[in-house]
């Protein structure tokens, strides 16, 4: 895909480090990448790649010791909510507000809405995830896939500029979390947001990205970046070929790891 | 291993619900009331009443221990003259003053503590100076600062409530999960804003386990204080009324005195508390 137009997200050359009690560990090294806009760029690599240190830095919960990340060309230095963020937890919705006030709140708090414009905005995401009915209860008595529709709802009405999705379907059972990508999909399909999506699942990645960035781990850096495949080729021969490419890229240090010993 | 042709593959269609009869069968008259948590308290408190009226029947010194129906009249003449309310109104007074203050105070601690290292330490070394420390052991020391009145009560009832709210809070602001922080954060929250709409309803249960205690301190602490210093100073709350009673050796009164600290006890914790609770941390599930 040939593009002119500016990256949306530019990570040049950024090596995270964080502390732990003893060890100052460095969690990716000089990765770089771009991605535009309407991208579905996805994260991909086996735990303890730094993806999902690399998704906060992105978010601006840590800064880079090396290299920068830029936002529309700008430097992002701290959490705001121009880089709406989707854990993996349950219990990221604020557990004192109903479903509606969970996606209220930042429309409010942030100053781009008033109150009723805020509801109105609100209440259409809410239907958007098919939990309409759910719009007055309270996260508790919600089950772990509503509770990620309500967190991608209130991720999608804030109209960020980039979606930030750590690992969201990971702690879903297996055939909650096939639906929720199905229904991230659909909703990529109408409105079209820039997403960033980790995960540690290679069918995740094809399914739903149209571009791949593969991480070797310890510290993370860059294997390939690569293009996945058209949507919904994900379950076809060419599908199953991609994923043993990947598998074979991603595994491919641990093998001769393994031959050597 | 069976071979294949052995083992039929099984396909059935699911019953429609329509052809469950759900058998139901109601709980009889008495189980149904035993159901009924209030109705089991009330049947406790009334054999206790019961045994009570008993004993100071047998006893037949009312010096030593009035039957209950006595105390009963003893409290009910003390409300209709005025006498009681007038005092328990003014315990209240002077405890919500204590209360309110010694919160205001836990607040202001607590959210330095949260936002410096230095605010944290200042706490910590304070809390595990003065929280075992008895709210009534400073009293003298009170007296001759603020003199006879009600600055020295407020001073000690700040001192009772201040540690435990602070320690309660604080330990709640810590426990904040590490989501519900970077949620806040990424909408923008710095401060006191982060405070205010992130942390304190996150640690509500800790809050709230906080003023119930230091509230219990307070109300123990007050009544102790007018009953050991209460002759001294002008006019007296509960306290002070159950050590005129005493001294007039109106011992009917006296119980009639407990037994309305009892009552205000049991009202703010089953009543004010208990609703706090359920419009609050029960309904968002964070407490069952």
């Amino acid at each position: 895909m040939a593009r002119d137009e500016e990256p949306l997200v530019e990570v040049r050359g950024v090596t995270l480090q964080y502390k732990t009690r003893e060890h100052l560990v460095t969690a990716t090294y000089r990765v770089d990448f771009n991605v535009f806009r309407s991208d579905r760029f996805v994260l991909l690599g086996p735990s303890g790649c730094g993806k999902s240190t690399l998704l906060k830095a992105i978010g601006g919960y840590l800064n880079p010791t090396e290299g920068s990340i830029r936002l529309k060309g700008r430097e992002v230095t701290k959490p705001g909510p121009d880089r709406m963020f989707v854990f993996q937890e349950f219990d990221q919705l604020l557990p004192w507000k109903t479903v509606l006030q969970n996606v209220m709140f930042p429309l409010v708090t942030s100053g781009k809405h008033d109150r009723r414009g805020a509801r109105e905005k609100a209440l259409g995401l809410i239907d958007k995830v098919n939990l309409g009915k759910f719009a007055d209860s309270y996260p508790h008595t919600l089950s772990g896939g509503m509770k990620q529709r309500v967190a991608i709802a209130r991720g999608m009405a804030m109209e960020p500029d980039v979606l930030l999705m750590d690992e969201p379907f990971a702690a879903l059972d297996a055939l909650t979390r096939v639906r929720m990508q199905d229904e991230l999909l659909a909703l990529w399909d109408e409105i079209e947001f820039t997403v960033v999506f980790v995960t540690h699942s290679i069918p995740e990645a094809i399914k739903i990205g149209n571009r791949i960035l593969l991480l070797t781990p310890h510290p993370g850096q860059v294997k390939a970046e690569i293009n996945s495949l058209p949507r919904g080729a994900d379950g076809t021969a060419a599908g199953a070929e991609l994923g043993r490419k990947i598998h074979a890229m991603l595994f491919a240090e641990e093998t001769e790891e393994t031959s050597h010993a | 291993m069976l071979d294949a042709a052995a083992r039929p593959e099984i396909y059935r269609e699911p019953l429609s619900q329509e052809q469950f009869g759900i058998v139901e069968k109601p709980l009889t008259p008495f189980e149904r009331l035993y159901n009924q948590g209030w109705l089991r308290k009330l049947f406790v408190l009334a054999v206790l009443a019961a045994s009570w009226e008993a004993y100071a029947r047998w006893l037949d010194n009312e010096l030593l221990v009035p039957t209950f129906s006595a105390t009963i009249r003893a409290l009910a003449e003390g409300i209709a003259g005025g006498v009681i309310l007038t005092r328990a109104a003014l315990s209240i007074e002077v405890l919500l003053m204590g209360f309110g203050t010694g919160v205001l105070v836990a607040a202001v601690l607590t959210f330095f503590a949260i936002n410096t290292r230095i605010g944290n330490d200042f706490l910590e070394t304070m809390t595990a100076m003065f929280n075992p420390l008895p709210a009534i052991a400073l009293l003298p020391l009170a007296l001759l600062w603020f003199g006879l009145g009600t600055a020295s009560l407020v001073f000690v009832l700040v001192h009772s409530v201040l540690w435990a709210v602070a320690l309660n809070t604080h330990a709640g602001f810590r426990s904040v999960s590490v989501t519900h922080r970077m949620v806040g954060q990424n909408y923008g929250l710095r401060g006191i804003g982060f405070v205010v709409r992130i942390l304190i309803p996150a640690a509500f249960p800790s809050i709230l386990a906080g003023l119930k205690i230091g509230w219990a301190f307070a109300w123990r602490t007050l009544i102790a204080a007018e009953l050991v210093f209460g002759t001294t100073s002008g006019q007296g709350g509960l306290g002070w009324y159950i050590f005129e009673a005493k001294n007039q050796l109106n011992i009917p009164d006296v119980f009639a005195g407990l037994l309305s600290i009892i009552l205000i006890g049991l009202f703010i914790e089953n009543v004010v508390f208990r609703l706090i609770e359920v419009r609050t941390v029960r309904r968002w599930g964070m407490q069952n």
